[in-house]
């Protein structure tokens, strides 16, 4: 049971990537993109990581691709204005991701060989014991990302405005 | 959870090596700049999930707060190369990624 939701999410997950990549109207392709993000936090439900799954949904779905959108409506953009690389440059294109894919695939062969875990805990990706680890062994990286946070903030609004003086 | 294990972890080394694949070839396919930020956070997605799968299948929770910053880094690069596009879309009127070429000569 659990293998064919993973194989069905796995397969919309990668269709909707591919619709994603290919069709022409980059509107279509904000909405697909979402589309595979849904799968991906499918994936995240069933890998038991709910805390994960939440966040991922709220800041992707949510937030990062509300702002393209965004973006790609006040621009205006659409099927017409969009720019078409030549057909021979996205054969080259193919064969290049494609031996990427092969090479990876490749080299992933039998290379992980991952028996039962020493101890298996199913609470780990709970939120009660992210946010402990969160909070006690990863505190200065939390703390540098909201510094990161406030410098995006303030670079996003300096390189927004319209004639900037300094 | 013990239902889990009955699918193998090799299955989701695939998945997200096909899926940052797809996020690689839409990156040299497309010319409109916001695409291939798009591509850009497939890519990022696609090593989320492996690092998700692998904290699970170690019971090692490090591997999802490494998603957590990853998704913070996604959420910051995304405003600012969002601002930085529509900058360049106000100068050059396109987000077509081939009239950026003025370092070149």
């Amino acid at each position: 049971m659990t293998l064919y939701i993973f194989l069905t999410l796995a397969i919309v997950s990668v269709i909707t990537a591919l619709l994603m990549v290919f069709s022409r109207n980059p509107v279509h392709s904000v909405l697909f993109l979402i589309l595979t993000f849904f799968a991906i936090a499918g994936q995240y439900v069933l890998l038991n990581a709910q805390f994960l799954a939440v966040v991922h949904i709220i800041v992707y779905a949510g937030a990062i691709m509300v702002l393209f959108l965004f973006v790609l409506m006040m621009l205006n953009l659409n099927s017409e204005t969009e720019p078409q690389k030549s057909t021979m440059w996205k054969i080259m294109a193919a064969i290049a991701a494609g031996s990427l894919l092969l090479t990876l695939t490749g080299a992933l062969r039998g290379s992980v060989q991952l028996a039962t875990p020493v101890q298996s805990n199913p609470r780990v990706g709970l939120v009660e014991n992210l946010g402990k680890v969160l909070f006690t062994d990863f505190v200065v990286p939390f703390e540098i990302a909201g510094i990161l946070f406030l410098a995006a903030m303030v670079g996003a609004v300096l390189v927004g405005k319209k004639d900037l003086k300094l | 959870m013990e239902e889990l294990r009955t699918i193998p972890i090799e299955y989701y080394l695939y998945l997200s090596t096909v899926l940052f694949c797809i996020g690689v070839l839409g990156v040299l396919m497309r010319r409109n700049a916001i695409v291939v930020l798009m591509c850009v956070e497939l890519m990022l997605n696609a090593v989320n999930l492996l690092l998700a799968a692998f904290s699970t299948y170690l019971s090692d929770a490090q591997g999802q707060i490494m998603v957590f910053f990853i998704m913070v880094v996604a959420a910051a690069e995304a405003a600012v190369g969002l601002g930085i596009l529509v900058m360049i879309y106000r100068n050059t009127k396109s987000t077509d990624i081939s009239l950026l070429d003025k370092l070149r000569n």
